[in-house]
């Protein structure tokens, strides 16, 4: 008899035929994707999770019989005797159907894990065509490991390699180990016979001056980390959240802002390896602020919404160089804007946001109950749209409801099609 | 007294090696069990879910279908829906059992009592499994057939392989032999035979046979048709055999995936046919185990109360009324066939003499269940074996459910007197695969037309097939036969066609 231990063997053998399977359901997945998306909070819609899909088309048909006449043995009569009849409705009648065969037509569940999930959820959207150009060419210098060099800094030098080259060298050449020294010196302390204590003296001698000629490291050991530089893409991305706290703003509102926000997130970490978030909140000034305050700091006071630009623009041009960064900026407001603002506005944002962001969307949130449609151009809306008009790369939307912020979002990073294109 | 084999609950590969010798010793010389040689493998919840969705084979070839299972046991796995199995064996020599990690000591004894000898001695044995499973080649059938499909991939590309593959799933139903072949002719054989018959001839001439009128001649056509079917070896109900042998457009790859499939159906075609049977001699084989091993002292009672309590829920059958009812538990049903077995040979009442006079009171249970196992299937089994004490027992009772009948359901025989031969005929029946798989054959291709291929179903007791899953699989069948195929429904009992179908093959790529 054997035992095999197997619980070492590599894991995830079901992991092609699970993959086969998503890619065939892919359409139905992603749909049910969407469906699921809408009703759960963002934090757990980017867990991953249960779906459910339409058995249609996945299914795996028999030739398998029903209906007829039935005869069926069962076990545990009471009280039955021969030839009574039992009305059809009531027990007895026997739960025949066999559970996973006759529901063809029921929904089958399983569970995504997060990155499947992501990945069907953000799987037809895309950076918009300035982002993506501009990603392309930027690239930067960055390092790479390039095997081993005999020259180099000291910084650079390998110790392992060093060390085993080293040791490699010793031994080929035979260098005394101080242990062997040792022994024969205690040797030679117990030794009296003066003839041996003479041959011993020289061996000691001879091993010493062996030991000496063949040092522990040789220079000719040494060796260093040698790096590369390689042109690199940049990978890195900073995403401005700006906010009006103003009193109008309720918590509704913000909670469809940071709904938005966090889809960027994600989308743009999946994009970029690294992505920093600046948080810009506003009333008639602005201060960049951490998550927290920013969702849930009290704060009241006007609006004026070029100070957020203002802000962001100052602190992009103190940390963030556009040549280094991608830069996105997403704005939520509920559209109120002190009048004389506007010239401002429009100033600082073509003059100085825009042309150095990949991406400026707009979010302008309202109460629940109403249908966007139904909301009135409000003043920054208006402004807003006379810059697009005039060819600004803006991308503006207005939510009312939770369930909007999905559509909304692929709405705006959808493969692109005609008329974002024109105004980018 | 001996030694315990272990204490608590843990358990290391030691252990194993000494549970496993000991219920060998057990085994063999007290059961007189004939086994393949054992191979045990440890293997954690995810392998085993791994192993559930390629049909508990450890390996196989890649197909989507195998996904959407593992996607829904893991589903249902982590929602606590269901629990795994303690263990998987598969009939192959060296015999496989997995067994899982987290089993405690007791459990992994239980396990290797019941699969690495129970089924184990079942899969060597048993009849159906010598004449349709080869047990030394699966896995390296298997091997194969993992890397044909990969290079089929490779070649023919992925998106044709899988067409392929879901029509032969989709009839693997019917790709099986029911019955076992014709033996290969032998020519010298054949040779001598006809000498035979040539000698009988002469020794038997008499001219006056000469006079004796024949039946009528037959016609052109209706020699046609009947050499037509001698060709195509018609009828046939082996729907993967007959595509794979006369299909006329498959390439060749084509019909090698379609064998493949046909092969490991072949292969789990006795494993249906003998649930009760298989998981009842595990079970009875697990049971005598454990007990010796606790009267010899080498199992602690606690440890043995674990096993009474796990073997009690294996061995639970809900009645009708039972929320919890899904039918017959082949475990509950063959662990209590066996051990009436056991009694009817050791201690036989007198009317199990009258019923059993063959085995009653034999005296050597062992011997007369040896033979059981080696010689019956499930359907077999239950109409030879199944005694009165035993129908009283479940109180089994018989209903005739006519959907004309307007009244109700009938109650058509209990457990009495009266009863006990029909409840006995009814209950085998329900493990008749004959009877449970829709009877369906090729009669007939019209070669000197559009070569329509034509199915019949014989309908037994009105019962037809599903319309939308037969819709769905002839449509495969029509690919794969690339012409039209029609299926008529024709009542057993009237001739009556009651239903037909046909289908048009889908478009298929020029190349053909």
């Amino acid at each position: 008899m054997h035992i095999i231990d197997r619980r070492l063997n590599p894991g995830g053998k079901s992991l092609e035929n699970r993959q086969r399977f998503l890619r065939r359901a892919k359409a139905l997945v992603q749909g049910a994707v969407k469906k699921t998306s809408q009703d759960r909070d963002i934090r757990d819609v980017l867990e991953g999770g249960e779906v459910s899909i339409p058995l249609d088309g996945m299914d795996e048909p028999r030739l398998r019989k029903e209906g007829g006449t039935r005869d069926m043995v069962l076990p545990g009569n009471k009280k039955f005797v021969e030839g009574d009849i039992l009305p059809r409705s009531g027990e007895g009648s026997g739960r025949k159907s066999a559970p996973g065969q006759g529901d063809s037509e029921d929904a089958f569940r399983f569970v995504l894990t997060k990155e499947e999930f992501v990945n069907l959820f953000l799987d037809d959207l895309e950076l918009p065509d300035l982002a993506k150009r501009k990603f392309a060419e930027a690239e930067s210098e960055g390092l790479q490991r390039a095997g081993y060099a005999t020259s180099g800094s000291p910084a650079n030098i390998s110790i392992s390699r060093t060390v085993t080259r080293a040791l490699a060298r010793r031994v080929a050449l035979r260098r005394p180990r101080p242990q062997e020294i040792a022994e024969l010196e205690a040797e030679l302390e117990e030794e009296t016979d003066e003839g041996r204590r003479a041959e011993l003296l020289a061996k000691i001698e001879a091993l010493k001056a062996k030991a000496k000629r063949i040092p522990f490291i040789d220079p000719i050991d040494i060796r260093y980390r040698r790096f590369e530089t390689v042109p690199k893409p940049i990978a890195q991305a900073v995403m401005f959240c700006l906010m009006d706290v103003s009193g109008s703003m309720s918590e509704h509102m913000k909670d469809l802002a940071k709904r938005f926000y966090m889809l960027l997130y994600v989308f743009l970490t999946r994009r970029y390896r690294h992505v920093e978030i600046v948080f810009i909140r506003h009333t008639d000034r602005a201060e960049e602020v951490d998550e927290q305050t920013f969702f849930y700091g009290p704060a009241s006071g006007g609006t004026l919404v070029s100070s957020a630009l203002q802000c962001m623009h100052d602190i992009v041009r103190s940390r963030f160089s556009p040549s280094d960064w991608n830069i996105y900026a997403a704005q939520a407001s509920d559209g109120d804007n002190a009048t004389s603002d506007s010239e401002n506005v429009a100033r600082i944002l073509t003059s100085n946001i825009l042309p150095v962001s990949q991406f400026f969307a707009y979010l302008e949130v309202g109460e629940s109950g109403t249908y966007s449609f139904e909301m009135p151009d409000s003043a920054l809306w208006s402004l807003y749209e006379r810059l697009r008009a005039g060819g600004a790369p803006l991308s503006m939307r207005k939510v009312r409801d939770r369930s909007e912020i999905f559509p909304v979002f692929h709405d705006l990073f959808q493969r692109r099609k005609t008329q974002e294109r024109a105004a980018s | 007294m001996s030694e315990l084999l272990f204490e608590g609950a843990d358990w290391n590969f030691s252990t194993l090696q000494r549970i496993h010798d000991t219920c060998e010793t057990i085994a063999r010389g007290e059961l007189g069990l004939d086994t393949y040689a054992n191979q045990i493998e440890v293997i954690t919840a995810e392998q085993m879910l791994d192993a559930y969705s390629s049909v508990g084979m450890p390996l196989f070839y890649k197909h989507w279908s195998f996904g959407k299972h593992f996607a829904f046991h893991e589903a249902s796995y982590r929602k606590g829906l269901m629990g795994l199995a303690y263990e998987i064996v598969i009939n192959s020599s060296p015999c496989i059992s997995y067994l899982m990690e987290e089993n405690t000591a007791t459990m992994q004894t239980l396990v290797i009592a019941h699969a690495a000898f129970g089924h184990n001695h079942f899969f060597k044995n048993n009849y159906l499994f010598k004449q349709w499973t080869d047990a030394d080649g699966i896995l390296d059938y298997l091997e194969f057939a993992r890397g044909y499909v990969v290079q089929c991939e490779e070649r023919h590309g992925r998106v044709a392989v899988e067409h392929t593959l879901d029509a032969a799933h989709a009839l693997m139903s019917h790709g099986v032999d029911r019955y076992p072949g014709k033996k290969k002719l032998d020519l010298r054989e054949e040779e001598k035979r006809a000498g035979k018959r040539r000698l009988y001839e002469e020794a038997a001439f008499n001219d006056l046979w000469r006079t004796v009128p024949s039946g009528p001649t037959k016609t052109r056509a209706v020699l046609n048709v009947e050499r037509r079917r001698v060709l195509l070896g018609l009828p046939q109900e082996n729907l993967l055999y007959f595509l794979e042998k006369t299909a006329p457009r498959l390439a060749p790859w084509q019909r090698e995936l379609i064998r493949i499939v046909r092969h490991i159906a072949q292969y789990f075609y006795p494993q249906g046919q003998t649930k009760v049977m298989n998981e009842g001699t595990a079970t009875y084989v697990h049971y005598r185990i454990m007990n010796r091993l606790h009267q010899e002292g080498r199992l602690t009672d606690g440890n043995f109360l674990e096993f009474l309590q796990s073997h009690t829920n294996v061995v639970f059958q809900p009645e009708f009324d039972d929320p919890r009812f899904s039918g017959f538990n082949p475990y509950a049903l063959g662990f209590a066939m066996m051990q009436d077995i056991e009694r009817i040979v050791t201690e036989p009442t007198a009317e199990d003499r009258e019923w059993f006079p063959d085995i009653a009171g034999s005296g050597d249970a062992m011997a007369v269940l040896r033979d059981v196992w080696a010689n019956y299937r499930d359907e077999s089994f239950v109409s030879q074996f199944l005694s009165p004490h035993l129908m009283r027992r479940l109180r089994l009772f018989h209903l005739h459910d006519d959907p004309a009948e307007r009244a109700g359901i009938r109650v058509d025989a209990i457990h009495d007197e009266r009863g006990y031969r029909r409840i006995r005929r009814e209950l085998s029946r329900q493990y008749d695969v004959g009877y449970i798989d829709p009877n369906i054959e090729v009669i007939d291709v019209d070669l000197a037309g559009d070569r329509r291929l034509m199915l019949r179903h014989t309908v037994v007791k009105g019962a037809q097939l599903n319309e939308t899953d037969a819709k769905r699989v002839l449509q495969h069948l029509a690919d794969l036969w690339t012409y039209d195929v029609s299926l008529t429904e024709v009542d057993a009992a009237t001739d009556k066609v009651l239903k037909e179908y046909v289908l048009n093959p889908r478009i298929q790529p020029a190349a053909a």
